[in-house]
């Protein structure tokens, strides 16, 4: 699986459920399979869409909020995760696509190869915690935890780290991205 | 001084309703008032970076927060700061302890404690300090500043002005 691949499965299963992409070719390719208002694409802050992801948590708990980021993104913030397993959101989801590299800026490793991330998630007390490989898997575990009270964690295991051509870059400017992604979670 | 419960209430009057943050012995008290109150939350934070991350996602679910920290953090959140609120003009309230204020403090406060007001001034974020006379006034400025200019501001708040 690529994060092509993941990212297309994972947005054909949204309705209208929040999500907090990362920055770099996360939001890009997010953007670029299918734009919503209910996504916000960050394009800098890297670390930081598991703690923006989290303070919408605690202020929607009518809805479901989607971490969407990478195996760096978490290791730049890891402190996210005990932050939100303290505090136990059930209306969060936080899916890990685990390349293993710096693809944004042209596969250097990062040292998810050796570290387990789903085993520092199920220590830091998220309720429901799986490792995926497949398109498949990935499509059983997120039907699933869409429909279940979390918080939850999905590290997806990215095999194919081929770049993927043709990835756009999100036209919207950041305070359009804010207003439009504000608009549509608070009506 | 003013007492951390008046502090408190004169943020919360004035209609702040989200808070996180870092803290620091300056408002240690302050922290203790704001999580026992069970009318708003308290978020601890694991860095500044996080809280400030957590400050925006509440901001964007419809709060409007107040991010506290000491001075030293600024340097933990300053790429959040610059790279997220400033650009996307996600506001919030920070209000920094003023450590290494004129040179007297321990040894690793005095370069922040020299720097951490035009660090803010390179970058653009708007910044006031607390005085014994100020703080109510300061505080309801701060709130129409934040929601009508949507950026983040500093507030700074040095040794004993609130117990």
């Amino acid at each position: 699986m690529n994060y092509r691949e993941a990212i297309t499965t994972i947005s054909e299963l949204l309705d209208d459920q929040v999500v907090i992409c990362a920055n770099g070719l996360i939001s890009r390719e997010t953007f670029t399979i299918k734009d919503r208002t209910e996504n916000f694409y960050m394009i800098g802050s890297m670390g930081m869409a598991s703690s923006i992801g989290l303070g919408v948590a605690l202020n929607k708990p009518s809805k479901k909020i989607i971490i969407l980021e990478g195996d760096g993104n978490l290791l730049m913030n890891l402190g996210s995760l005990p932050m939100a397993g303290s505090l136990q959101p059930e209306n969060l989801l936080h899916i890990v696509l685990d390349n293993e590299v710096y693809a944004s800026t042209g596969n250097q490793p990062t040292i998810s190869n050796t570290i387990e991330l789903e085993e520092i998630a199920k220590s830091a007390r998220y309720a429901y915690v799986k490792k995926v490989s497949t398109n498949e898997d990935l499509k059983r575990e997120m039907t699933h935890t869409l429909e279940k009270e979390g918080p939850s964690f999905i590290l997806v295991k990215i095999s194919d780290t081929t770049e993927q051509v043709g990835i756009g870059r999100v036209t919207h400017s950041p305070e359009q991205i804010k207003e439009r992604f504000m608009s549509a979670i608070n009506k | 001084m003013l007492k951390s419960e008046d502090f408190a209430q004169a943020l919360i009057d004035s209609g702040y309703d989200f808070f996180t943050g870092v803290p620091c012995s300056i408002i240690g008290n302050l922290i203790t008032t704001l999580t026992d109150r069970s009318d708003i939350t308290y978020i601890p934070a694991v860095r500044e970076d996080a809280a400030v991350g957590v400050a925006s996602g509440a901001y964007m679910a419809g709060k409007i927060p107040v991010v506290l920290m000491q001075n030293s953090g600024i340097g933990q959140c300053l790429n959040t700061l610059t790279s997220l609120n400033l650009i996307y003009k996600l506001p919030c309230l920070l209000i920094v302890t003023w450590r290494g204020f004129e040179g007297k403090d321990a040894p690793e406060h005095l370069v922040m404690g020299r720097t951490c007001n035009k660090l803010l001034d390179t970058v653009g974020i708007p910044h006031h300090s607390f005085n014994h006379d100020n703080i109510k006034s300061l505080i309801n400025m701060s709130y129409r500043l934040v929601t009508e200019n949507r950026e983040p501001l500093v507030l700074f708040l040095k040794k004993g002005i609130i117990e």
